[in-house]
């Protein structure tokens, strides 16, 4: 095993170690503890909560009340399981609750389920090579992401999000939203795809390259 | 087994998700590899949907509104304090529970008759569904208290009026004659009970005796 993947698993260990230790300190009442077991996920569980709700207040409220139930409940969290996928899994139940609840749900037509069964063919076929990380330290390019993925329809965007941005994996994903797992990879395709389009103007644009510390603009 | 020809475009499009996913089988795979090596558009395809799990996947691209954090926190403390609040131990149980334990028995003997003062007669009859705020007549040295105006009353001289319920309360019972119809009269009618009804009367013999003389 290389030597940075020794140091990134050891370092794994130890945060799940933190966590086990963590959770089990709450789960014997010591509940001050609670909101630091969660401030790693709050970031996701809110993330999760604005794909389905599109609402920043509502997604904010519906975390909170998540976490408070996820609190409430924490002595039946087993340690088989995955506690930031028992987090997200709690906070998307709320979520579409709360949508269910508010009857924002727009019926989808027959159309958007036949797009569902037709494949989707790329329209961008530029050329690609991999964008750094580092674009993502600037405002705009987060924003020029964020902008796109809200543009999806709201179940290719869900899914999207969980699988991508909360990293469940495809059957949690179907678990979380109750659909099919081969729904989930459907669903997956289309998103990916899609956003990879959408995003294919903005690499041809270079706003992906233009890094705060480009040739002619370096901080030092 | 797949057969390297007959992976098209179409097909890669189709499994480009499920081999980011490393979800197909190994023909499959090295088939798209090589595909992927022949067709620039397929290549570009594939870096870019790379691209955008990549981004996408980064923490950084999570913003939550200003002040979540704080108001998540907060919440949650207000929570865990309420929540927090230490479990009664055995000394703070006791007091709330002995003085449930008190009131219910203050309750109990309340209700209880031994609480209820001695009868001024070992013979007398309590009565049953007396008014309690029936007005009635005692007098001093007597044992029993009597509608207004009954013609049996000892002591006129000392009489006073009160209600059904006081005069119980200070051991006073029914007069055998005028509140007949609150006793058990077929006690009262038997007779033993007419025995005792000379009895029950005690001081009150005389009243009997005057009442008839």
């Amino acid at each position: 095993m290389a030597e940075a993947d020794m140091v990134l698993n050891n370092a794994g260990k130890a945060g799940t170690t933190r966590e086990q230790d963590l959770i089990a300190r709450v789960q014997r009442g010591q509940n001050e503890l609670f909101y630091e077991l969660v401030q790693p996920y709050e970031r996701r569980v809110y993330a999760a909560a604005l794909a389905i709700l599109r609402n920043e207040t509502d997604a904010e409220d519906v975390v909170q009340e998540a976490m408070l139930k996820a609190f409430a409940n924490i002595r039946q969290f087993r340690a088989e399981a995955k506690f930031s996928t028992w987090l997200i899994q709690i906070t998307v139940n709320e979520a579409l609750m709360r949508r269910r609840r508010e009857r924002t749900v727009v019926m989808e037509g027959i159309d958007d389920r036949r797009d569902e069964e037709t494949d989707y063919t790329p329209r961008e076929f530029a050329d690609w090579r991999e964008i750094p990380s580092e674009s993502l330290e600037r405002k705009e390019v987060r924003q020029r992401l964020a902008e796109a993925l809200a543009t999806l329809d709201r179940k290719y965007r869900e899914v999207f999000v969980l699988r991508d941005m909360e990293q469940l994996n495809i059957q949690e994903t179907a678990e979380a939203l109750g659909i099919s797992v081969a729904s989930v990879k459907t669903r997956l395709l289309r998103a990916r795809l899609m956003l990879r389009d959408l995003l294919a103007g903005g690499w041809e644009q270079g706003w992906f390259s233009r890094l705060p510390f480009e040739k002619g603009n370096k901080p030092w | 087994m797949v057969n390297r020809e007959a992976v098209n475009c179409e097909l890669v499009w189709h499994e480009i998700s499920n081999y980011l996913e490393g979800d197909v089988d190994a023909a499959l795979r090295v088939a798209m590899d090589e595909h992927f090596r022949t067709c620039q558009r397929c290549a570009s395809v594939l870096e870019g949907t790379r691209n955008v799990v990549r981004l996408y996947g980064d923490e950084r691209m999570i913003e939550v509104p200003a002040g979540f954090s704080r108001r998540l926190e907060k919440r949650l403390a207000h929570s865990a304090r309420v929540s927090s609040r230490p479990w009664p131990t055995w000394s703070t149980w006791l007091v709330p529970v002995a003085a449930m334990a008190l009131i219910a028995g203050g309750v109990r003997l309340a209700n209880s008759r031994t609480f209820q003062p001695a009868l001024k007669s070992e013979h007398a009859q309590t009565g049953h569904d007396i008014p309690p705020d029936m007005l009635v007549v005692v007098s001093a040295g007597a044992n029993l208290f009597h509608a207004p105006g009954c013609g049996v009353i000892h002591n006129k001289d000392k009489e006073r009026t009160l209600t059904a319920k006081e005069a119980m309360r200070e051991g006073y019972v029914p007069c055998l004659r005028c509140l007949r119809k609150y006793l058990d009269t077929a006690a009262v009618g038997h007779p033993a009970a007419l025995g005792s009804e000379a009895s029950v009367e005690g001081d009150a013999d005389d009243d009997l005796r005057g009442g008839t003389r």
